[in-house]
């Protein structure tokens, strides 16, 4: 965040100027409290304030008195006024003022944040728009993304570009790539950053759960629910939504989510307003989602619609230059999370690493280094740390009868080609063995 | 060195003090102490809003329980509100040595949704964190894991994790 956003706080009563302060200054403000109009006025000739929080009731000068000679003062003065009992013609009346918004104590601390946020918004953008005319860009937030190979590169030059637009975006590779954190870089990068991103894992929630998560229910929808609850599309205002695992949504989700997307409004189960939200979408998905809708199982018309920009998430094996730095990364994190000084990985086992081919991409090499640690001599990570054995050189592509040779030739290796002493540790008979090795073309290294 | 203490007010499962205890102590490195406080939560009631004074009540346990090199959260099952918000899950002096935290809107069973223990705690796990890392001196922070991102309803809750980035970590 660039410099504080100041803001001046003019209240008669001492608890609520209290309370606001310590929200405030915990939310990263600077605040200023007063307790009357007048006080506020004066130090507003002296000091810069970017948002002037007041009440209307106050003795003395009343709030909306205060506005207008706010605002005669300083017209782009970002005014916000509370007061605690609201009725249509003060609102009116403030907003023609010119008064940014009106609130009624006591707030929602979700309306109150949102608020807050949507004024620090106006003033970071427009400080920010003087700054991009004289400067490129850099990506914030992307030190978790790790790699300085050339696909990586390319990636997040692709990210820098998206993150500008309000597109929605298709994050596409395999599991373990890392397309959430793609996702939250996007996010982290637009001009949505002040608001949440909102992660909904498709592939683990039922249909009907999937309904309440995604659209939240009112309370009352059916027994036990006190609190109204929001759900991600309306958490997401202003912000971003990643739907991970897109494909495995049902055919009715699919035409809900489809109506979301052009209306930008829904109604919460067991509701009857109609709500709506300003996100942007990013979803993600590890199958080939053309080939679906080919084969009839995803819906053409929301296929275009998610389909804006397609990003392509390299897979680690694609980028294995970037394994060294991944490695010390992991080694960093996991050492500062469990508490241990730093260890090092041995020449043989950083080779070994870079020769695997990681089906579980990033995310299998971060198992692997946090295990390593966890087992290894606390001093440096060997090749035996690392789950990488010989015999167990595998491919997820192996088939069972691939694995089944190499298991049963391991096993005769161990017992010396004893085979009454290898069937018996194998848990099948004599003949059987010798039937195997023979399907197998086992025979004994001369 | 620095000791944590989670205090419980009024009616507070002891199980459950224990185990956000354990937590607690692993994501900040830090010993913590329990302790179970007998004192009665009705002078704190507001009957026109019908939920309890979370101003009143964190002063009551800053001047109680105030010591040097020691962060202090009292921690209640009932529903807290602050004069200008409907409710709060909890609040903490900034840079200072007490906080206060409910267990209260954390329960699944409030929204119509299953009861979920192991979610209540790891939910309170996270606004305890939260709350003493602002008697840490942290402020909220934009990274959508890190526990001292602001969270304002229970959802927004469970979207961050129980730890702090590496950049609240090295504030602490
Ligand atoms: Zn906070
Ligand atoms: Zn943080």
């Amino acid at each position: 965040m660039p410099e504080k956003i100041s803001l001046l706080i003019v209240d008669d009563e001492a608890s609520v100027r209290d309370s606001l302060e310590n929200w405030f200054r915990e939310d990263g403000y600077a605040v200023r409290c007063v307790e009357n109009a007048k006080t506020a006025l004066q130090l507003l000739e002296e000091e810069n304030f970017d948002i002037i929080i007041t009440d209307i009731k106050m003795p003395g000068m009343d709030g909306l008195e205060m506005l207008k000679r706010v605002k005669s003062l300083m017209p782009e003065a970002i005014v916000i006024v509370m007061t605690a009992f609201a009725t249509v013609d003060t609102a009116v009346q403030a907003l023609k003022d010119g008064a940014f918004d009106y609130v009624t104590k006591p707030f929602d601390p979700d309306d109150l944040s949102h608020l807050i946020r949507n004024a620090s918004r106006q003033i970071t953008l427009k400080a920010e728009n003087i700054r991009l005319r004289e400067q490129v860009i850099n990506l914030e937030n992307v030190e978790d993304i790790i790699g300085d190979s050339d696909p990586m590169r390319d990636l997040l030059k692709e990210v820098q570009r998206v993150a500008q637009s309000n597109a929605t975006v298709i994050l596409t590779g395999e599991s373990g790539t890392g397309k959430e954190l793609i996702a939250r870089a996007i996010h982290a990068n637009s001009s949505r950053r002040f608001f949440p991103m909102i992660s909904v894992h498709c592939g683990a929630l039922s249909e009907s759960l999937l309904e309440s998560e995604l659209f939240g229910h009112e309370k009352g929808a059916f027994t036990g629910a006190v609190y109204n609850r929001k759900g991600r599309f309306e958490m997401a205002d202003s912000g971003t939504i990643f739907l991970d695992e897109i494909a495995t949504i049902s055919p009715k989700m699919q035409i809900e989510l489809l109506r979301v997307l052009e209306t930008k409004s829904f109604m919460r189960v067991g509701g009857n307003k109609l709500i709506t939200s300003d996100f942007r979408v990013i979803c993600a998905t590890n199958r080939d989602l053309k080939q679906m809708v080919d084969a009839g199982t995803f819906r053409e018309d929301l296929y275009y619609r998610l389909n804006v920009v397609n990003i392509r998430i390299p897979a680690l094996r694609e980028r294995t230059s970037d394994i060294p730095l991944l490695v010390n990364y992991f080694i960093q994190k996991f050492c500062t999370s469990m508490s241990k000084s730093p260890v090092t990985i041995e020449k043989a086992a950083l080779e070994r690493l870079q020769e695997y081919d990681f089906p579980g991409n990033v995310r299998e090499l971060e198992n692997m280094i946090e295990r390593a640690i966890v087992i290894g001599n606390g001093k440096e990570i060997k090749v035996r740390d690392l789950p990488l054995s010989k015999s167990s050189n595998m491919t997820t592509v192996e088939s069972l009868d691939e694995l089944e040779k190499k298991h049963i030739v391991f096993m005769l290796d161990k017992y010396e080609w004893n085979i009454s002493r290898t069937a018996r540790a194998l848990g099948i008979d004599r003949v059987t063995l010798y039937n195997k090795m023979r399907r197998y073309d086992i025979e004994k290294p001369e | 060195m620095n000791l944590i203490r989670l205090i419980s007010l009024g009616y507070f499962d002891r199980q459950l003090l224990e185990n956000v205890a354990e937590d607690v102590s692993a994501c900040f490195t830090l010993k913590t102490e329990t302790i179970v406080h007998f004192h009665d939560l009705e002078p704190y009631y507001d009957s026109n809003r019908r939920q309890y004074d979370a101003n009143r009540l964190l002063a009551y346990i800053e001047a109680e329980f105030r010591q040097e090199h020691q962060k202090t959260i009292g921690l209640v099952s009932v529903d807290l509100f602050i004069p200008i918000l409907t409710y709060i899950f909890g609040q903490a002096y900034l840079n200072g040595y007490a906080a206060i935290a409910s267990f209260y809107r954390l329960q699944n069973e409030l929204y119509g949704l299953k009861q979920n223990n192991l979610l209540l705690k790891d939910r309170l796990v996270k606004e305890i964190n939260h709350e003493l890392g602002h008697c840490f001196g942290l402020i909220h922070c934009y990274d959508p894991l890190c526990v001292m991102r602001s969270s304002t309803y229970v959802e927004d809750i469970d979207q961050k994790s129980k730890y702090f980035c590496t950049k609240c970590q090295s504030h602490l």
